[in-house]
């Protein structure tokens, strides 16, 4: 009788809701049968590839620190201290999820590029120039990872309970005590969760990178920027590439996800 | 029951969108003389202008409705040779256009139409005073030149070849108006395109130097073998090589052979 009952699946929901799976799926298995699987060892090893593989995993590693040294504060801020617009700047950080990241390059090149509004300072005070250095790709990396983690950390803190924090203050602890002794363990999973997000948009991100980075080997190719290229030129290279991608990805999204962003 | 009823809309319409994607070009009505309908032209970045222009006199002379679509040539041919649905394809070097006719998607030979050569575009009144390539090699000159992949790119190491040049520039584009807009964005110093591209831009100009000679390109173009409007897909490269469409390509810049 019970079983019956929970099997009774409505046909409204599933036909869409298989629809849906494959159609999330099914490039995927694309990418796996078109593998050169034979091919796939020496490609694998060929320079290029792990140099890219390399600087990708490197970015997006400083980007998520970045965020996280970043964010986390700015999350705690929008959380838990009540300021006039506070509600604008919480839609406005937000606002690279939704932003096209070519749209987010070339607002980066407008800010900091060699003629932008502080990147001209930078260069004429410092002769420091961003563009095209493998600083701009983390920077593009932050730009459209942080809002993940922000999002993340915000709402843990939202669903934390405030009660902890007034026990340590009223016991004598500072601000800074309080925040790293009681509410960042507290808030860790939130903020784990957010940092493995901010991780994998990192590792994707290609418009904003190849606006505001170029693109030049072992200096701003990253995987994404060397798949987009080899498909001008080599089809086989550019599924070797997104499968390598698509692996990481996936690896790192199975083994971290349902431990942290999971529902219990 | 009535959301039951919608859900199932949703999802018969899902299918629809789903199946139905393959094939939402229109039925081009061709006519026996090429005209009328339809035309999509897959052209190299650097024809952008004057095609646009060429586009625009053969609607009005013909009555076809062309569609350009402009990117790098080899980006182009590999896209053709997914399938997606162009009637001509016109390539700024012989290498992407032989991929094309390997596949067998060419329908004819293809022929080649104009020469473009590479300049050094440089921002205008060329502040750096920039003569010949081997003003680009200093160590705080930034030059962006395009990827080898891409035409102008394979050019480009040609001629810095043929000068016995070595620079290391700080970004590889996709495509040549890419290479052009980091100059007008004063991000680089210069950057090599074709002279074509230089002289559309108004902000750029571009220095002429002589190792440009040993890496002029070849632009041909081919009518495809999945035209949908083959009449007047072969109108059109027709046009390109009449007294008008010459007319046009060698004001862009182009070298009519």
């Amino acid at each position: 009788m019970r079983r019956s009952h929970t099997r009774r699946v409505p046909v409204a929901l599933l036909v869409p809701a298989t629809i849906g799976l494959l159609f999330l799926l099914l490039p995927l298995v694309g990418l796996l049968v078109r593998t050169p699987w034979g091919t796939l060892p020496q490609r694998l090893t060929e320079p290029g590839v792990l140099t890219a593989l390399r600087l990708s995993v490197q970015t997006a590693t400083l980007a998520t620190l970045l965020c996280l040294v970043l964010g986390v504060p700015l999350a705690w801020l929008l959380a838990r201290v009540p300021f006039p617009g506070r509600r604008l700047v919480r839609a406005l950080v937000t606002v690279p999820l939704v932003l096209p990241p070519v749209v987010g390059g070339v607002a980066l090149l407008l800010v900091f590029g060699r003629r932008g509004l502080l990147g001209s300072w930078l260069d004429e005070t410092f002769g420091v120039t961003l563009p095209f250095t493998t600083t701009a790709v983390v920077m593009a990396q932050a730009f459209v990872a942080m809002p993940f983690l922000i999002i993340a950390v915000e709402g843990a803190l939202r669903g934390a309970d405030t009660r902890y924090e007034e026990a340590a203050a009223t016991l004598g602890a500072g601000r800074w005590t309080t925040f790293t002794q009681v509410t960042l363990p507290m808030i860790a999973p939130g903020v784990a969760a957010g940092a493995v997000l901010g991780w994998a948009r990192a590792l994707g991100e290609f418009g904003a990178t190849i606006t505001f980075a170029g693109n030049y080997p072992g200096r701003t190719q990253t995987m994404p920027v060397a798949v987009y290229l080899a498909l001008e030129t080599d089809l086989e290279a550019a599924i070797v590439l997104s499968l390598i991608l698509l692996t990481v990805s996936v690896v790192i999204l199975a083994s971290l996800r349902d431990r942290w962003v999971g529902t219990p | 029951m009535r959301l039951r009823t919608t859900l199932a809309a949703v999802g018969v319409l899902a299918v629809l969108l789903v199946t139905g994607c393959a094939d939402d070009r229109a039925e081009p009505p061709v006519a026996g003389d090429g005209t009328g309908g339809e035309l999509t032209v897959f052209a190299a970045a650097s024809l952008t202008e004057s095609f646009t222009r060429i586009g625009q006199d053969f609607e009005a002379a013909r009555g076809v409705k062309v569609i350009f679509s402009f990117a790098g040539s080899s980006g182009l041919a590999a896209q053709i040779n997914q399938g997606a649905p162009a009637d001509v394809f016109a390539a700024a070097a012989p290498a992407p256009m032989a991929t094309v006719v390997e596949a067998g998607n060419a329908a004819d030979e293809p022929v080649t139409f104009v020469r473009n050569q590479l300049v050094i575009a440089v921002p205008k009144g060329n502040p750096d005073g920039v003569t010949s390539l081997r003003d680009l090699t200093g160590p705080d000159r930034k030059v962006a030149l395009c990827a080898e992949q891409v035409p102008c790119g394979a050019a480009a190491r040609a001629a810095l070849a043929a000068a016995g040049v070595a620079l290391t520039p700080v970004t590889l584009t996709q495509d040549v108006k890419a290479a052009l807009a980091q100059v007008r964005l004063g991000e680089v110093d210069a950057a090599l395109v074709y002279r074509t591209d230089a002289r559309a831009a108004a902000e750029v100009e571009g220095v002429e130097f002589p190792e440009s000679a040993g890496a002029i390109n070849d632009y041909p173009v081919v009518v495809l073998t999945d035209a949908a409007n083959p009449a007047a897909a072969r109108a059109f490269v027709e046009h390109l090589r009449s007294e008008a469409g010459r007319a046009v390509l060698v004001a862009a810049g182009f070298q009519v052979p």
